[in-house]
């Protein structure tokens, strides 16, 4: 009697909805036959049969949400089959380059409390939203206040975003303003380039930062030198935005943090929001920066729920960084996705009394360096966390500047959780090996407390 | 299966006689005003890249230093068919499209001799200058870079219902680089209106075109896979230059997409100052020079038909050299930028 499981249609998806059956009970269903529908965050997909025989049995019904992937959904009633319960093949992928493998989740973690000092307005409402909410609703509501802002990159339009950031654009500002590309990284981020230069204020959604490598001469050599070049003359107002880092089992080429690379160099400013409030605000300021912003995300996040202020302009600066949790014993640095295994790391040393103090970078460059100092002179301990490789790194540069800066107030060196210096493996365990978690950030706590 | 070429072969020989000296715009003559202004501003790029090539034999220039030398009816020619706002962007080799787009040549020689009068107040160099005000939008100094670039200007002119045009120039050697053929796919299919310049002068830095370049001779032929319609143009007649890019300005202008004109030129000099040119004979350059030079080609011209005799020229030669010279002296004495400098422009206040 072989069962058919909620499949997995991303690297990252965990749940979906069943969305529709479209066989019932009674129904003689043959290998290749559509089934069901499945809505996930991203997209909504087929799902076909892989056994053949009778449908004996639905054990989810047509409309359940949060469906999680690996529970049985049907059972046909078919003769014998060999073998364990086989997953139903999914349909074409979401995200080009790569067949979807099962999900990785990011660390469980506490929702933070609300950010202590964004100097919100007495009484300001928040509402929950995802990390792909709070970039749309950026996005939208930027075009909507400035003609000249587009959005640009491979099926940001038609198909409503690899990752649905862009869903709904498309029929709101029609296709002058939300332009699907070909798979021309290089090409068309020079032409971005240079129609900021010619007066526009354009968004580059890279698919993910990985496909960013082939345009990356442009970014560095055209985006950002020039007003330096031109002296003065020719700013360069662009936002290049899309997942950054590993997302789940895609392996070496499509597991990376830029984080390093464009915090290199001099006239780019380089963004890495956590939370959907971050996301929302910093997006929105950098639409508006005169300068070439990178805009790091993680697809990981996308989907991840925060409170975010209902306010009708919403803005986050940058360049500051955010005290997520305040403490007295340990400062954790981090940005990103390594807010997770910070934040975790956190409740945790809680736990055992020890209160860290973790501060959410947010802009890596500039880097809010007042803010670090000001904790880390008060804690005297650092432990800073990311998952980029660790040489050459955000949080080397962190170590090198605390240690320049506060050297009389360190109790301890500066400790250091990064991705290990390996590319980013497929097996589960090993990709589970190669990149931080709670518990490394938890024993580097410890460490620099010497306890 | 054949295809039919949409390249059109144009190899004009001047000189042509049958017009009488009357030409309407795209018309493959000139009129007695516009060979006078053709022949000084060839002039002009001649003798200032000749200065520029004494300062930084001087010293007073350093690094790379790319002359123009040669391929002067190609910029002139397009810009005599190109209208007011029309945006220009070009390689390294950028000194001529400089002046002919109208940047004071102070400016620009200051620029190369690193000094804060310089269009960069001495940060670009002499690859990487601009100029908003005369749409002059570098002087890049990666090969092939600028395509893109032009592309997206044409983007931002449709954007904007503008009416303007870009005019994006690059090298035989850049027809090689893949984004070139990413900006044409894109360029024809979103209509842009850019118009692709192909200067091909037959030598990229010291390999010789048939030893990078399949079909080195016929590089505008490569617009057709994408369905833009391309002229080879002898870019030694200024005549035929300003011809083509009249024809090639109207129909990006029209909304009827990018067009290419690929240039037949001839650089005299090296790829750079540092290039003794060793991979060519003598005998080449020299053959070009006496046989094909387009200014020469202009002077014989208005002395044969009379539009001015040889005090006249030797008159606009004098007022020339005297604003060539008057660039250098200034890209002399001008002081080197403030220090301070060194941390200014990194990033526009937000």
């Amino acid at each position: 009697m072989p069962q058919i499981l909620m499949p997995a249609l991303s690297p990252t998806m965990e749940e979906g909805k069943l969305a529709k059956w479209l066989k019932q009970v009674g129904d003689t269903v043959k290998s290749g036959d559509v089934i069901a529908e499945i809505e996930t965050d991203k997209a909504t997909m087929e799902i076909e049969a892989v056994d053949e025989g009778p449908l004996s049995a639905i054990l989810v019904p047509a409309g359940t949400e949060g469906v999680k992937v690996n529970t049985p959904t049907p059972v046909l009633g078919a003769a014998p089959v060999a073998g364990p319960p086989p997953l139903p093949a999914p349909g074409p992928c979401p995200a080009r380059r790569g067949p979807k493998p099962p999900p990785r989740a990011a660390p469980a973690v506490a929702a933070p409390s609300a950010p202590a000092e964004t100097g919100l307005p007495e009484g300001t409402e928040m509402v929950t939203m995802t990390v792909r909410e709070a970039l749309r609703e950026a996005m939208a509501e930027e075009m909507r206040r400035d003609a000249t802002v587009f959005l640009m990159g491979e099926e940001v339009g038609q198909y409503q975003g690899a990752y649905k950031i862009s869903q709904g654009l498309l029929d709101e500002f029609g296709a002058e303003r939300i332009i699907d590309t070909p798979i021309t990284e290089h090409g068309f981020t020079g032409i971005a380039v240079g129609a900021a230069f010619g007066g526009l204020r354009p968004i580059v959604e890279f698919m993910t930062f990985n496909f960013a490598m082939q345009a990356i001469d442009q970014i560095i050599n055209s985006a950002a030198k020039t007003l330096y070049m031109s002296g003065g003359q020719m700013g360069c107002p662009i936002v290049f935005r899309g997942a950054n880092g590993a997302a789940a089992r895609v392996a070496a080429q499509h597991s990376q943090d830029y984080a390093a690379w464009y915090g290199h160099v001099p006239g780019l400013k380089v963004v890495m929001p956590y939370t959907a409030a971050d996301a929302k605000g910093l997006l929105k300021s950098a639409i508006r920066d005169p300068n070439p912003v990178v805009f790091l995300e993680n697809e990981i996040l996308y989907g991840k729920s925060f409170e975010v202020p209902k306010l009708d302009d919403w803005t986050v600066p940058i360049g500051k960084a955010r005290v997520a949790r305040a403490g007295h014993h340990v400062t954790i640095v981090s940005f990103g996705i390594g807010m997770t295994y910070a934040m975790a790391a956190a409740e945790k040393l809680a736990g055992e009394g020890i209160e860290a103090e973790v501060i959410d970078l947010r802009t890596i460059r500039p880097m809010d360096l007042d803010t670090v100092l000001a904790s880390v002179k008060k804690t005297n301990r650092c432990v800073c966390v990311e998952e980029g490789y660790p040489q050459f790194s955000v949080t080397s540069e962190l170590a090198a500047q605390i240690m320049t800066h506060a050297f009389d107030h360190l109790d301890a060196p500066v400790a250091r959780v990064a991705g290990k210096d390996v590319p980013m493996p497929y097996a589960a365990n090993l990709e589970k090996l190669a990149l931080p978690n709670v518990d490394e950030v938890v024993a580097a706590a410890k460490g620099v407390l010497y306890v | 299966m054949a295809v039919k070429s949409a390249y059109i072969a144009r190899k004009n020989k001047s000189p042509d006689k049958s017009d009488g000296g009357k030409s309407a715009v795209g018309g493959n003559s000139f009129t007695a005003e516009e060979e006078m202004h053709a022949y000084r501003e060839m002039l002009k790029i001649r003798r200032f890249e000749e200065k520029a090539g004494q300062l930084y034999g001087m010293g007073f220039i350093g690094g790379f230093c790319h002359l123009y030398i040669g391929q002067e009816a190609v910029v002139v020619g397009m810009q005599m068919a190109a209208e007011p706002g029309d945006q220009n962007i070009t390689s390294y080799r950028d000194h001529g499209h400089m002046l002919a787009a109208g940047m004071d040549p102070k400016g620009v020689m200051a620029e190369l001799t690193g000094r804060r009068g310089g269009y960069s107040k001495g940060k670009g160099g002499s690859m990487h200058m601009f100029s908003r005000d005369k749409q002059f939008f570098g002087g890049h100094g990666i090969v092939g870079a600028q395509v893109p670039l032009g592309a997206g200007l044409a983007f931002a002119d449709k954007y904007l219902k503008n009416g303007r045009v870009s005019l994006t120039y690059f090298g035989d050697g850049a027809a090689n680089q893949g984004q070139v053929y990413e900006a044409f796919n894109m360029a024809s299919l979103w209509k842009l209106p850019v118009v692709f310049i192909i200067e091909n002068n037959r030598y990229a830095m010291g390999t010789a075109a048939p030893r990078s370049t399949a079909l080195a001779e016929e590089l505008g032929k490569r617009g057709e896979a994408f369905g833009i319609p391309a002229e080879q143009v002898d870019g030694m007649d200024v005549r035929a230059v300003r011809a083509a890019a009249a024809r090639a300005i109207d129909y990006a202008r029209a909304g009827s997409g990018p067009y290419i004109l690929e240039m037949m030129t001839y650089r005299y000099r090296g790829h750079s100052m540092s290039d003794p040119a060793k991979y060519r004979s003598k005998e080449e350059v020299q053959k070009m020079r006496e046989e094909r030079d387009p200014i020469e080609q202009v002077k014989a011209r208005l002395l044969r038909e009379g539009t001015a005799n040889e005090d006249e020229l030797k008159k606009i030669d004098a007022e020339v050299r005297a604003v060539v010279t008057a660039a250098a002296d200034f890209a002399q004495s001008d002081p080197e930028p403030d220090p301070s400098e060194l941390w200014t422009d990194v990033y526009v206040k937000a």
